[in-house]
């Protein structure tokens, strides 16, 4: 199956990027260096291409029916403009997908984000679940209408508030509003996935190059393109999920209790998989994650060890940190291990490395 | 992009350099795979007086997204480390021909036949 593209493409192989495929899209995993970009957002602003993300818009009548009956969160609490972070969830419980679902400034329309390549499957569920409770909403895929950037950093916020018609500045956390930057019209979220503070945009396709070239360009390299290498990084830096990595429907189907995002369950709404969920409110693993305390890098895959030698779970994410360090790593283990301070070993290419359980997340600006 | 290419140096597909010094020769890799590679992390290296094997596997260089395996250009017991790589594993990004190298073997020069010139490996690498 070709690639997806995002629609920058071009754009970003003339500022030097590297690709890689992710989600079935060819995207840009690096610019001036995985460190350099890292760095960047941490300190100033760095500014990444996430058009990969799928974009769905359910509107109608029974829109918010729709929405709360498929994820696991209680959406009629969102007031206009408002942001939340959900997980989608088969009948089991555990998660097909997690996504932050907006409601737009219109107060009517829900525009949600599932993960890279789920967009077609999550649509076809939606538009499914609605005709068979025969639900009046309208559900459009607009993932191939939208670029979606991501600004992310201590600056990001005084970058986008500079560039824009209105104020930004004032927009909270997890709220979203209308704003015109560099004369294209976006929507523009104080939301992310880097753990730093920072606001992500949509534009149509049409002005995708007019708002990157601007943003990329303000104020002469005080914003960092950055690739989707620093984007796992700091996601990892941070604690954050990756679905496909750390869960996974087929091969690491997990609750979003063992995937320590309780947050994100109103069990006091009726969604697909809430009756399995409020019997699995204490599961027997959490996601959790470790530093080694020796020299050597976790990855995907890899086997964690107790003491006694027996294999008692999976690194799902792991990576040398680049603000603190040290290799980090996160994955499933059994309560009884997920107490931060708990030593454990990590199966390094047939070599056992120290571990200690620490405290998710690793890094907090 | 136009890499380094240090044209006293043989070459193996894979990407290390050897580099003949007397009875012995300095192994690494080329600045084109630390490019590749992205930012180095770690470096597994073999121990002074360990044999390594033309051909085969030596160690392991890891950057922050994969993991690779090195192999060695020459046959030959391990006479030096570069151990500075253990706690500046950056030098490989900074320096690769340099300050980056990784082993110092006791080489046979019959081993270099077969290697490919500065000029084959740029033409590979182009």
């Amino acid at each position: 199956m070709p690639l997806r593209t995002p629609p920058l493409r071009a754009v970003h192989a003339d500022r030097g990027a590297k690709f890689t495929e992710f989600g079935g899209w060819d995207m840009p995993v690096e610019f001036d260096g995985i460190q350099t970009e890292h760095a960047a957002v941490r300190s100033a602003a760095g500014l990444f291409d996430v058009s990969h993300m799928g974009q769905i818009e359910v509107s109608g009548p029974d829109a918010t029916e729709l929405m709360n009956r498929l994820v696991s969160n209680d959406v009629t609490a969102l007031d206009a403009g408002d942001a939340q972070y959900a997980a989608i969830t088969a009948e089991d419980g555990t998660m097909l997908d997690d996504t932050v679902v907006y409601l737009l400034p219109d107060g009517e329309t829900y525009l949600f984000v599932p993960n890279a390549g789920g967009d077609d499957d999550i649509f076809d569920r939606w538009v499914g679940h609605r005709d068979r409770w025969n639900f009046d909403a309208t559900v459009e895929n607009a993932t191939e209408e939208y670029a979606m950037f991501a600004l992310q950093g201590p600056d990001a916020v005084a970058v986008a508030d500079d560039l824009a018609d209105a104020a930004l500045d004032g927009l909270s956390r997890f709220t979203v509003t209308d704003a015109t930057l560099a004369g294209a019209e976006c929507l523009v979220a104080r939301t992310g996935y880097t753990g730093e503070d920072g606001v992500e945009l949509l534009a149509s396709q049409t002005d995708a190059e007019t708002v990157w070239n601007a943003i990329a360009d303000t104020g002469e390299g005080t914003v960092q393109p950055c690739g989707l290498g620093a984007r796992d990084t700091l996601r990892i830096e941070a604690g954050f999920l990756l679905a496909g990595q750390d869960f996974h429907p087929e091969t690491n189907p997990r609750t979003p209790f063992e995937a320590g995002i309780d947050f994100a369950v109103d069990l006091d709404t009726e969604f697909v998989g809430r009756d399995a969920l409020a019997e699995a409110t204490d599961p027997d693993e959490r996601f959790t994650g470790f530093t080694l305390t020796e020299r050597g890098v976790p990855r995907h895959g890899y086997d964690i060890v107790n003491t006694d030698n027996h294999v008692v779970g999976t690194v799902t994410s792991g990576t040398m940190s680049p603000t603190l360090g040290e290799p980090l790593g996160m994955g499933y283990l059994p309560t009884e291990y997920a107490g931060p301070g708990t030593n454990l070993r990590v199966v390094v290419r047939g070599s056992q490395k120290d571990a200690r359980v620490q405290q998710l997340p690793f890094y907090k600006p | 992009m136009s890499f380094d290419i240090d044209t006293d140096c043989r070459y193996l597909e894979s990407h290390e350099w050897v580099r003949p010094d007397g009875d012995t020769a300095r192994i690494g890799i080329t600045d084109f795979a630390q490019d590749e590679l992205g930012d180095v992390v770690f470096v597994e290296l073999p121990s002074e007086g360990d044999d390594v094997t033309k051909a085969e596997e030596f160690g392991v260089v890891e950057s922050i997204k994969a993991v690779s395996d090195l192999y060695a250009p020459v046959s030959g017991a391990v006479v030096a480390v570069n151990e500075r790589l253990f706690d500046e594993p950056e030098l490989v990004n900074d320096d690769p021909f340099g300050d980056g190298w990784m082993l110092e073997v006791a080489y046979e020069e019959s081993d270099l036949d077969g290697l490919l010139t500065a000029e084959e490996y740029r033409d590979q690498t182009e």
